[in-house]
């Protein structure tokens, strides 16, 4: 075509490694903008619940008309009346206004900023001009729904499960998957794919005789049920541990035992010292899968709300209770916040953790 | 203590010592085992007893051998039909969406173009951290006629955003986008699967003259299978298991008309609203059954399509 024609100006290099790089640039630019294009899709849910949860019962009403901040419009006390103040469109600019007397042709206005003048009329239609509006957050929603749901309540149940229900799972699932990493027992594969096995079972042929038994001992309606299994070790958790112990060197655990340790003693000073980054991850996994769970604490703390944990709670406060828009979208935070923040504290090891159960197996 | 120990170790050198470390294995795993054994084999045990028993929780004195009934009653019950039919629709739509969106996000994420790669693969990961209680919570606004984002954004493009919440045909990919914001995981494992492919494979299929749609289906996608049978059967498993985001959004009374009245809701309410646990018993053997069959099914064509690299055999 005219290519040929179009000689390039002399300050404009045009070697190969230059448009290499340009197009280069401009593929990065491509490619990064799609994604960004998602992830602003992928993370609205968040800018909709913040923005929400910042409104009172009029904000969400305009809401509804496709009002997406929480703005109130900027009202103007003259004379012991409310008057709303608007943008009135004037030769010089934009002014803004207190409306004292709305008429279909004209309407008088009075200046906030000087109401001792004489009111301005102006010519048009009151219903074409906008409001002057301000942002105005409802920051109280966040004390609302932290009262209403009995937030630092549910926050403690929610701790203590966790917290107690981690040392189980680290005692528990550090000592077999010590068993399974080092010690020479008969039928330690089958064992160990049993263990894996049990990942697909489905849980709810267990959970009827289990929540039978727990009933029948008078378990149910306390947090021994949402505790104690976690002291007999999960098969996520063994998997991670043993495969990061079967690669620790055998060497430092014979120099030990030489030395005279036992095999609890070169567990404790061998084997964990060298394991902290899977144990943390574990410790992650374990804290998150807590927080979250729902279904257990549901079935075994539904007679006793004063038990319940925050998932519980704030499900049963919005569902129950029917809560309003704003209030649903402050539990909401109050629900996720936590986890989220745990999360970015500690992505890199969280992240980590769940790569290698995933591509190992 | 250990001293006895080492001085039995030193008399009787290697029999003995065996013996001891194997002593201590059945002691480190103990915890399984009686864990195993307490909440895995007894309960399933159980469970078998109790599907042919007549046994209300709530009336623990008039246990009664009811032979096969509780088993005919699956076959006689409406809601058994209707619920399996919502959860295998429901399956139906999610599980292709949930298998190819995050081979699609990873697929991005591992683009030598892209920019950024730790905050994207971080932010994409995070919404899989948020409880499910929230989630739901969220998305009901989201997709609400009223207040939500969605239909208003789908306005601004003039397509009229459908009642997602109240009509029996859109709940099903409400639900869907909801699974959809927890494909964190699913993502992140397939993107470490993807960088786990040799680079030169791919310099040697463009040696060959191989389109970039060819090296991601004859390279890529062979290598990851494994991943995806991965991600494959634990969504099987969790569509089976489905109750938590349908119970949350309303309290399991499978609104609308009955489209969200899935199986698993229907076997909590039978078993911890009624306390009929033996038909509950019942109702968990027939999800248990189905379960193992699809498992079964999906682990009988591995062989044909999963391509497992040296000899790994886990």
């Amino acid at each position: 075509m005219s290519s040929k024609a179009l000689k390039p100006p002399a300050h404009i290099n045009t070697s190969p490694m230059y448009s290499f790089q340009l197009r280069r640039m401009g593929l990065t630019a491509l490619v990064t903008l799609f994604a960004s294009t998602i992830l602003v899709a992928f993370l609205m849910p968040f800018a909709y619940m913040t923005l929400t949860s910042l409104k009172n019962r009029d904000q969400i009403v305009n809401s509804t008309r496709g009002t997406v901040l929480p703005v109130d419009t900027v009202t103007f006390d003259y004379e012991g009346e409310t008057l709303d103040i608007l943008n009135v469109p004037f030769e010089d600019g934009m002014r803004q206004l207190a409306i004292l007397q709305r008429q279909r042709r004209s309407s008088t206005f009075i200046d906030p900023t000087n109401p001792s003048a004489d009111p301005v009329v102006w010519e048009g239609s009151w219903r074409t001009l906008d409001p002057v509006r301000e942002l105005s957050p409802r920051w109280d929603n966040y004390r609302t729904a932290w009262q209403e749901i009995g937030f630092p309540r549910l926050l403690f149940n929610t701790a203590f499960i966790a917290f107690v229900g981690l040392i189980g799972t680290l005692l528990s699932c550090i000592s077999v998957a010590y068993a399974f990493a080092r010690f020479p027992l008969p039928l330690k594969n089958v064992m160990f794919m049993v263990l894996i096995a049990t990942i697909i079972l489905p849980r709810q042929v267990m959970l009827v005789p289990t929540f039978a038994f727990f009933s029948y001992i008078g378990w149910t309606n306390t947090w021994l049920p949402l505790i104690v299994p976690h002291f007999f070790a999960n098969a996520y958790n063994v998997f991670l541990l043993r495969q990061y112990f079967l690669q620790l060197p055998r060497e430092l655990d014979e120099a030990a035992m030489i030395d005279g340790a036992g095999p609890f003693k070169i567990l404790t000073s061998v084997i964990v010292p060298q394991s902290w980054p899977v144990i943390i991850s574990v410790a992650l996994f374990h804290l998150v899968f807590a927080w979250n769970d729902y279904f257990e604490p549901l079935i075994y703390t539904l007679g006793n709300p004063k038990l319940q944990p925050l998932a519980v709670g704030i499900q049963q406060f919005n569902f129950l209770y029917g809560a309003e828009p704003h209030l649903i979208q402050a539990t909401a935070l109050l629900g996720l916040i936590i986890p989220v923040l745990l999360f970015f504290f500690a992505q890199g090891v969280f992240m980590k953790g769940v790569v290698v159960t995933g591509v190992d197996k | 203590m250990f001293d006895a120990f080492r001085g039995r170790q030193q008399k009787e050198p290697v029999s003995s010592l065996a013996r001891e470390q194997q002593i201590w294995g059945w002691i480190f795993l103990s915890p399984w085992i009686i864990g195993f054994l307490a909440f895995t084999v007894i309960p399933l045990v159980a469970s078998v007893v109790f599907s042919f028993l007549d046994f209300q929780l709530n009336k623990p004195d008039e246990i009664t051998f009811a032979g096969w009934k509780n088993y005919r009653l699956l076959f006689t019950d409406p809601l058994v039909r209707d619920s399996l039919v919502v959860t295998f629709k429901f399956a139906a739509i999610s599980l292709p969406i949930g298998m190819i969106l995050p081979i699609a996000l990873a697929s991005l994420m591992n683009n030598k173009y892209l920019a950024g790669k730790r905050f994207f693969r971080t932010l994409f990961y995070m919404p899989f951290i948020v409880p499910v209680v929230s989630a739901v919570f969220i998305w009901r606004g989201m997709l609400s006629t009223q207040t939500g984002w969605i239909n208003r954004i789908l306005g601004l493009v003039g397509i009229p955003g459908p009642d997602w919440l109240n009509s029996q045909v859109w709940i099903y990919p409400a639900l869907v986008i909801i699974g959809i914001w927890g494909i964190g995981n699913a993502f992140l494992i397939t993107l470490a699967g993807m960088q786990g492919v040799p680079t030169a494979y791919y310099e040697a299929a463009k040696v060959d003259g191989a389109n970039p749609f060819r090296r991601f289906w004859s390279i890529t996608l062979p290598l990851i299978s494994p991943v995806i049978f991965f991600n494959l059967i634990l969504s099987v498993i969790g569509l089976m298991r489905y109750f938590e985001v349908p119970f949350i959004f309303n309290g399991g009374n499978g609104n609308p008309g009955g489209a969200t009245m899935f199986f698993n809701i229907h076997f909590y309410k039978t078993t911890f609203v009624f306390f009929d646990m033996g038909y509950g018993s019942a109702l968990a053997w027939l999800l248990f059954v189905i379960t193992m069959i699809l498992t079964l099914i999906l682990f009988g064509t591995a062989k044909y399509w999963v391509y497992y690299a040296g000899a790994k055999n886990e």
